[in-house]
């Protein structure tokens, strides 16, 4: 007779993070700390060009003039930037060609992961660019890419390879005077993913990344751009987890994308980084700046992101609408369990005239979170005949968590159109008492009504995500709906 | 025996519904629990499924030798008991097919049996669907979500065809419904009556009785059975109506009469 709300809650969101392990790899570190020595370092281990250290170490010196942002609903210890690594590459041998070359700990690592690069090679189509720690280990499919002309490696590598791409793009989007957080990450950043698709390139593949701190106490900056050439098409997916810590772990990511005239980009994440034990210890904090421009019209930028885990989340996936006629999306479910925080939500800025966008955002908020929402919609003077539809919920289970909702919109013209919506509920002990009552446990009863609350935004998953994005809810609430 | 009810008492919030029911069930028999509004009719259906807003103050229930108060409300349906809800609710975005494979797959499980796999289950939607008479597209909407009333009560008998319980005990599945909705929800019952299975119907009024007919009919009254009898019973209390017995109860105690 164990079917009081609360208690399954608790006992089901309650239960530990299931990736934590620690891989047994080698590891190469810059020194601790912060400082325009780090940054060379850094540029250097990577044999940069010199636009790159510039770059770095402007971003760098305009990082000292900035303070962290207070302003979003998360409670965070000071973070000491010189008790940091700031870069972290697994040694290896020079090149890999073939998996068998790969560390085997590394392949092992993957595999409990239950993503095995073989399998993906085999199975799904889906080339995988695997980023462990700073450095990528291992680029596949990028033959078949390239005959269509679509480039997708590393960062490091499109420094190496492709200059003026990277020169001509980087920062575009976000530029390292944006936000403390990117000013970090533009100092500092690691590596990360290179997309580029050609003019009317559809991309065959579904493009995707894992990400995953390893070594310990290591800052993770990852750095992604994608560009969408005019009429070109891509889907590009970013998973991640990462290994159970003690000591807080801060990641601060930039994710840039570009689309031109026509071009269409949908950017799927799932994040399941470590969230911190029950008692909130541990956990890595996440500050993420990413941003998409519709440079050309009719352009079209996705984002659709589930978010489990870290122990503080800071993310606003946001759309530029320049082009006229484009459109902006964003579909999240964001879970956070036991002391999680999460700050999250998206901005709609609409410069071009018939410009649409769409918010779908699924809060779910178990133990004793907190889980805001903070989304911006500016819809500007020039903007007409704009659209914008908000759907803002939030899902309670028990009664020492949060939800916040803080939506701001700004319209300058007539013409234009903005919906916003929102709700709060709970699960309702008539639902679980009906899903039991057909045989089920709290914990499947709860899965399926999470599942079945967040269905708009997994819908917009790719389906090897969508399979897994399903699972990850179950697990993130396991122990907190008991 | 397969339900063996004793004295049982059971209250909300302090204040006593069921006082003292008595009722035995065997395999292959429909039994009627009628009586008018707030007796305990859908309580009494609640404390079988095991529903731990009422609380038990005194006697038992045996369910298939065990003792059912004892057990979870998802043993209890795994044990084979299938309550039809009065009001069934909503479950947004969860297909039929989801929930009920969830449903039937974790059924499975608690009984040892290897999982259904998709095709496997597909056809046993099919095959159900035909067997009540579902013939809208129910299944790919999500549970409840928008139905008519008609539209929930059916999805009820479907569901209850799936998981093919030992004790489907059906709260006011007729309420609210047409005619032809009534038809298809009895003859969906009528074709799942077996030797080995037990139903209990609940109901206000007669008219279901004319569709399913019972072996027992019971008048609930005041958190009591108050009268037991064969399906003649039934139709006497609709000549009669409920009248009838609260004016044969009130003689006994005609204190109780102000509370109804």
């Amino acid at each position: 007779m164990e079917s009081d709300p609360n208690k399954i809650i608790g006992e089901v969101t309650q239960s530990d993070y299931k990736y934590g392990f620690v891989t047994d790899i080698e590891t190469e570190y810059a020194p601790k700390g912060l400082s325009e020595d780090t940054v060379r370092y850094i540029s250097g281990k990577k044999n940069e060009p010199a636009f790159m250290l510039e770059y770095r170490l402007k971003a760098f010196r305009h990082w000292l003039t900035m303070k962290e942002p207070k302003w979003a609903h998360l409670e965070i210890p000071p973070i000491d930037f010189q008790d940091i690594f700031f870069y972290a590459a697994p040694k290896k041998k020079k090149e890999y060609e073939s998996l068998d070359q790969v560390d085997p700990e590394l392949l092992a690592t993957f595999n409990k992961l239950g993503i095995s690069l073989e399998e993906q090679k085999k199975l799904s189509g889906v080339a995988v660019d695997a980023v462990i720690d700073s450095v990528s280990v291992k680029t596949t499919f990028s033959d078949t890419l390239s005959k269509y002309g679509i480039l997708f490696c590393s960062m490091s590598e499109a420094v190496q390879h492709h200059p003026e791409l990277v020169k001509q793009y980087l920062g575009s989007v976000v530029p390292y005077t944006d936000n403390y957080y990117a000013a970090l990450n533009s100092a500092v950043f690691s590596d990360g993913s290179f997309c580029y698709i050609p003019k009317g390139v559809r991309c065959p593949v579904e493009l995707s990344t894992y990400f995953r701190i390893n070594a310990a106490n290591t800052g993770q900056f990852e750095r992604t751009l994608i560009v969408a050439d005019e009429g070109a098409y891509v889907s590009y997916m970013e998973g991640c987890t990462a290994p159970q810590r003690d000591e807080n772990q801060l990641h601060a990511a930039v994710v840039e994308i570009v689309a031109m005239k026509d071009a269409s980009v949908k950017y799927s994440t799932v994040q399941n980084w470590y969230p911190g034990d029950k008692n909130g210890k541990g956990g890595i904090y996440n500050f993420v700046t990413k941003r998409g421009i519709c440079k050309g019209n009719n352009s079209k930028i996705s984002w659709t992101q589930v978010e489990t885990g870290s122990a503080v989340t800071w993310k606003y996936p946001s759309c530029i609408l320049l082009g006229d006629n484009s459109v902006g999306e964003f579909y999240s479910v964001a879970v956070t369990n036991n002391h999680q925080q999460a700050d999250t939500g998206t901005k709609m800025m609409h410069l071009g005239k018939n410009t649409k966008s769409t918010i779908i955002s699924k809060g779910i908020s178990a133990g004793k979170s907190n889980n805001s929402y903070r989304g911006l919609v500016r819809i500007s003077k020039n903007a007409t005949n704009s659209r914008n539809y908000s759907q803002c919920d939030s899902l309670l289970l028990g009664s020492g968590c949060g939800a916040h909702t803080w939506p701001y919109i700004q319209v300058e013209n007539k013409s234009s159109i903005v919906e916003h919506e929102a709700t709060t509920s709970k699960i309702s002990e008539d639902q679980l008492f009906y899903c039991q009552q057909r045989g089920m446990n709290a914990e499947s009863a709860i899965g399926l009504i999470v599942n079945g609350y967040a269905k708009e935004v997994l819908k917009q998953l790719p389906m090897e995500f969508a399979v897994e994005a399903q699972k990850l809810l179950s697990i993130s609430l396991e122990g907190s709906v008991g | 025996m397969l339900l063996s009810i004793k004295n049982l008492h059971a209250s909300i919030n302090g204040k006593e519904i069921l006082k003292g029911i008595d009722l035995d069930v065997n395999e292959g028999e429909v039994h009627a629990i009628m009586g008018p509004n707030g007796t305990g009719k859908s309580t009494l259906a609640s404390v079988i499924a095991g529903r731990d807003v009422f609380e038990v103050t005194a006697g038992e229930i045996i369910y298939k030798g065990k003792n059912l108060l004892k057990l979870a409300v998802e043993e209890r349906a795994r044990e084979g008991i299938f309550l039809g809800f009065q009001y069934p609710v909503e479950i947004p975005g969860v297909s039929i097919t989801n929930f009920m494979r969830t449903a039937v797959n974790e059924i499975r499980k608690y009984k040892g049996l290897d999982p259904l796999g998709g095709g496997a289950f597909l056809r046993l939607m099919e095959e159900k669907k035909k067997l009540v008479e579902l013939t809208s597209n129910l299944a790919n909407r999500s549970v409840n979500e928008g139905f008519s009333g008609g539209e929930k009560k059916k999805n009820e008998i479907f569901q209850m065809a799936m998981l093919e319980p030992t004790l489907a005990i059906l709260d006011e599945t007729d309420s609210g419904l047409d005619i032809d909705a009534l038809r298809v929800v009895a003859n969906g019952v009528n074709k799942l009556r077996t030797k080995g299975n037990a139903f209990m119907v609940i109901t206000h009024y007669q008219r279901l009785l004319d569709y399913i007919v019972p072996d027992f009919v019971h008048v609930l009254f005041e958190g009591r059975i108050v009268k037991s009898g064969t399906k003649e019973l039934a139709l006497e209390l609709e000549e009669k109506g409920y009248d009838w017995i609260r004016k044969e109860q009130t003689t006994d105690d005609r204190y109780q009469i102000s509370d109804i």
